[in-house]
């Protein structure tokens, strides 16, 4: 039996320890805010948080996951106004909007571990995401926005 | 015939015919479809046309709220916002009383909801107005009678509408029961707003209407859907078109935690429309234990007639067939004297090749069939499409078939084809349970219905002055007529029209020709189509004229455009095909042409300084009737590393809804042209695709992407046709990017993507 935390909520898993945390928290949780892209690690479209640091769900199983304080898209904020999420409606970020709550997972991760990134701090951090739309520009441009506030 | 009616009639119309019943039309009051505005549309020659029925679009609650209904599909351009906004504008209706519906596939009910070809705005701008303009007129009917007055004395503003004498108002909840009792008005008679009252239109000051979703996680496209029951599925796929399951054994998978079920899938013959491929399906409780359990299947392949399908190999038989005389599309002049009377002739042979769409979201689809009848929840961008096909599919008619359309992560034209939701509905039927079908990345890639791949050969004639006087442009490539008709070598009319034959250049001697290319694979439309190799190679041969007489690039294209005028090419091509479009309001418009490039070129600043080891690349090209030019500044270090330090596009897309949503359409063309420029490649190696996910079929990230994308629109009055936004931003950025390397390099690219090109340089 694996047991973690998911958005403040603990969890059980006695199936195959080997799943991917992506497909337990969406398909047997429910919650299906994370996305699959790639299932390699390539794009970053599952991103959560583990222990408050953005990792791809899709390459992490449960049993890296077990013990573990889990974050997604759902709980980053209980009203979804974490300074990332409203920077993102600010700058009209998203396009399909499919990739978006893995880019936001990755952002606020970088910017609880660094508050005020440069811009080339930010598109290095946020390199791992890929948006097949394109929205990279204001991607960038919002989470300067949610570190400066201007 | 045929090939004509697919572009008329859209992707659709091939495959399953005009099969709906006519009757079933008039079960709904459908009105006048002609538009009372100054300019026609090809909407009336799409299946089912548009619809401008208020009763079918809008409803109202007692509290004032109003639903509108949006029956195109969304996937990322914002028609979701745009086409409902024109309705809110029309009606006087407050935007945050508006809430948005998404239709299921009901064309009869909706009007045509075939959602691509950058049609929308340009197809639904009027129908939308003239729905929101008769709930208007409706609404000031009832307050009218509920005050007993004329109905020239009241006016519909904010929600409410308001007796001008006594200034008495009556909010549109109020009304609403009233106004659905007043008579449908006569399109006829309809009051369109003034566009300088435009409260919404024009304004690109309303966020998308998913937008507070998206960022927390809520809004629900094709793969979260979750039913009670449901089962998961992933499906082995022949790795050849065309293959099929000879035999294969389930026991290893049946042994994976969670699996439950291991079925054969049924596949068509190739080539198969959209029908499914066929090969093995792994039900199981989650996805993840579907994939590990397919991960165990054991199955041996027919490789089918495809099996030789060799990229390199047909490259050379595309390069060689552009090398000789092929089916002439367009003919002006007299092209081989002209050629041999030339002071200088230029030879340019590109080549591009197949691509995959790889949106972010993977075809995926829930299906539950039960007691005859069949549902799904998918993201498809032909909804009625794929419920025709369903239908078909299942052996039941159409009405006992619902399309629930999810939000699309991404389309690109890839999920214009129900393959997918197909697979889902077998599935369902044969496990009697819901079904969610997901295609993994590597499923996407190796089964893709991918963009075509070209040989693009132009041979430019010049006289003693420097000036074009003859253009031979050879095309060849696969068409995607192939997908739907076995055997089938030339291009059909709508991939002509994409930059081969609607050539607007004033050169006397032109002459267009199509060699037979063969497909082995199933070849599908992707985001502005054979527009990406015809820009690519036109618009490069353009800076290569330029660079071999000494001129300035931008100079050179705006000469070689010609002066402002209407291109009437119609007389020297047999079936122009103008997207679809009444020649009379799209008209090849060399003046619109000339006029982005100068836009652009006024606003990027063409010839300007830029540092060593920088240069500056432009191209322009008409798609989707819109007119679009782009300049790129580029650097290369000394390893061949890019850097983009800035991109402006000017695009002139006639009278605009939402240029918010417009200009980040252009900006991510500027990503996906940077993608498909750089790393875009699907090769196949006997018969299988070789790339398998996105570390071999690699995209741009932001790391590498422009540091700043200026978009500029082009201002038009509102009696300029709408045209199209989606696509028509990513032609000309490849081969803007690649002028650009020439200018900071010295070397030509003509033949993408540019890989290691560079390196050796």
């Amino acid at each position: 039996m694996i047991t973690l935390t998911v958005n403040g909520h603990e969890q059980h898993w006695d199936g195959d320890p080997s799943l991917p945390l992506l497909w337990f928290i969406r398909d047997e949780m429910g919650l299906t805010g994370t996305k699959f892209g790639c299932g390699h690690g390539f794009c970053g479209s599952c991103t959560v948080h583990l222990e408050g640091v953005a990792v791809r769900s899709c390459s992490t199983t449960l049993t890296e996951a077990a013990g573990k304080r889990i974050t997604t898209i759902e709980g980053l904020d209980p009203n979804g106004n974490h300074p990332v999420q409203k920077a993102w409606r600010e700058v009209n970020v998203p396009q399909c909007g499919y990739c978006q709550s893995g880019q936001i997972m990755q952002a606020s991760s970088l910017i609880a571990h660094n508050p005020h990134p440069s811009h080339e701090e930010i598109r290095e951090a946020m390199a791992g995401n890929i948006c097949r739309c394109g929205c990279y520009q204001r991607i960038e441009n919002a989470v300067h926005l949610a570190t400066t506030g201007a | 015939m045929f090939q004509n009616r697919i572009e008329n009639v859209s992707r659709r119309g091939v495959l399953r015919g005009l099969g709906v019943t006519a009757g079933l039309v008039l079960a709904v009051p459908v009105m006048s479809r002609r538009s009372v505005a100054a300019y026609s549309t090809g909407a009336d020659k799409m299946p089912h046309g548009t619809v401008n029925d208020p009763k079918v679009f809008v409803s109202i609650a007692p509290d004032g709220v109003i639903t509108i209904i949006a029956a195109r599909s969304e996937m990322g351009t914002g028609v979701r916002t745009s086409l409902p906004m024109i309705v809110a504008d029309e009606m006087e209706a407050n935007w945050d009383k508006v809430k948005v519906q998404q239709a299921p596939g009901d064309e009869v009910k909706y009007g045509n909801q075939d959602t691509d070809g950058s049609r929308s705005t340009r197809h639904f701008l009027i129908p939308m107005r003239q729905v929101g303009a008769s709930a208007r007129t409706m609404l000031e009917g009832a307050a009218a009678k509920r005050w007993n007055v004329p109905v020239s004395e009241v006016k519909a503003a904010n929600h409410e509408v308001i007796h001008v004498g006594t200034g008495q108002k009556l909010g549109y909840g109020e009304l609403a029961e009233d106004a659905a009792l007043q008579p449908v008005p006569d399109v006829a008679t309809l009051r369109l707003k003034d566009p300088k009252d435009f409260r919404y239109m024009g304004k690109g000051q309303i966020g998308i209407v998913d937008l507070h979703d998206i960022t927390t996680g809520k809004a629900m496209y094709g793969i979260d859907t979750r039913l009670p029951g449901m089962k998961y599925a992933v499906i082995a796929r022949p790795p050849v078109t065309g293959g099929k399951v000879v035999s294969f054994d389930p026991t290893e998978a049946l042994k994976v935690s969670g699996v439950e079920q291991v079925i054969q899938v049924q596949g068509w013959p190739w080539p198969s429309k959209f029908q499914p491929l066929g090969g093995v399906a792994v039900i199981a409780r989650n996805t993840g234990a579907a994939i590990k359990g397919r991960d165990a299947l054991k199955i041996v392949w027919d490789d089918g007639p495809n099996a030789s399908y060799d990229s390199v190999a047909y490259r050379r038989e595309l390069e060689e067939a552009s090398r000789k005389p092929g089916e002439v599309v367009r003919n002006n002049g007299d092209v081989d004297t002209a050629l041999k009377s030339a002071a200088k002739v230029i030879v340019g042979e590109y080549y591009l090749p197949h691509l995959a769409h790889a949106s972010m979201e993977t075809p995926v689809a829930t299906a539950h069939v039960a007691d005859g009848k069949a549902e799904v929840w998918a993201p498809v961008q032909s909804p009625q499409g794929a419920r025709d096909d369903i239908a078909k599919t299942l052996g039941i008619s159409a009405e006992n078939v619902t399309v629930n359309v999810t939000l699309l992560g991404g389309g690109f034209g890839r999920k214009s084809k129900c393959d997918f939701v197909l697979e889902a509905v077998l599935l369902s039927k044969a496990v009697g349970a819901p079904v969610k079908v997901q295609w993994t990345r590597e499923d996407d890639i190796h089964n893709d219905f991918v963009h075509t791949v070209s040989a693009e050969r132009i041979e430019a004639g010049l006289d003693k002055s420097g000036k074009v006087i003859a253009w031979r442009h050879r095309s060849v490539a696969p068409t995607i007529m192939s997908t739907f008709a076995a055997g089938a070598k030339h291009q059909a009319p709508f991939e002509l029209g994409m930059g081969l034959v609607d050539l607007p250049f004033d050169i006397p001697n032109i002459r267009c020709e199509n060699p037979e290319a063969a497909a082995y694979t199933r070849i599908g439309w992707f985001r502005s189509v054979s527009n990406i190799p015809r820009a690519f190679a036109v618009q490069t041969m353009v800076a290569e004229i330029a660079h071999a007489t000494g001129r300035d690039q931008k100079e050179m294209l705006l000469e070689i455009i010609g002066p402002a005028r209407i291109v009437d090419i119609g007389p020297t091509v047999k079936d122009f095909w103008d997207y679809g479009e009444p020649v009379s309001s799209y008209p090849i418009d060399a003046g619109r042409l000339r006029r982005v490039v100068e836009l652009v070129a006024e606003k990027g600043q063409w010839g300007r300084q830029v540092p060593k080891g920088h240069g500056l690349g432009i191209a322009v090209h008409r798609s989707f009737v819109s007119y679009i030019a782009t300049i790129v500044e580029v650097s290369v270090d000394g390893k061949g590393k890019l850097t983009i330090p800035r991109v402006d596009t000017a695009i002139d897309c006639g009278t605009f809804v939402n240029p918010e949503r417009i200009q980040s359409q252009v900006e991510g063309a500027a990503i996906m042209g940077l993608s498909l420029a750089k790393y875009g490649e699907v090769t196949f190696k006997n018969g299988r695709v070789v790339q398998n996910n996105f570390d071999g079929f690699k995209l741009a990230r932001i790391d590498e992407g422009p540091m700043v994308t200026n978009v500029h629109i082009m201002p038009s009055g509102p009696d300029v046709p709408p045209s199209g936004a989606g696509e028509p931003g990513l032609p000309p950025f490849a081969p803007a990017l690649c002028n650009a390397i020439f200018a900071a390099t010295g070397k030509r690219i003509r033949s993408l993507p540019i890989g290691k090109q560079l390196q050796s340089a």
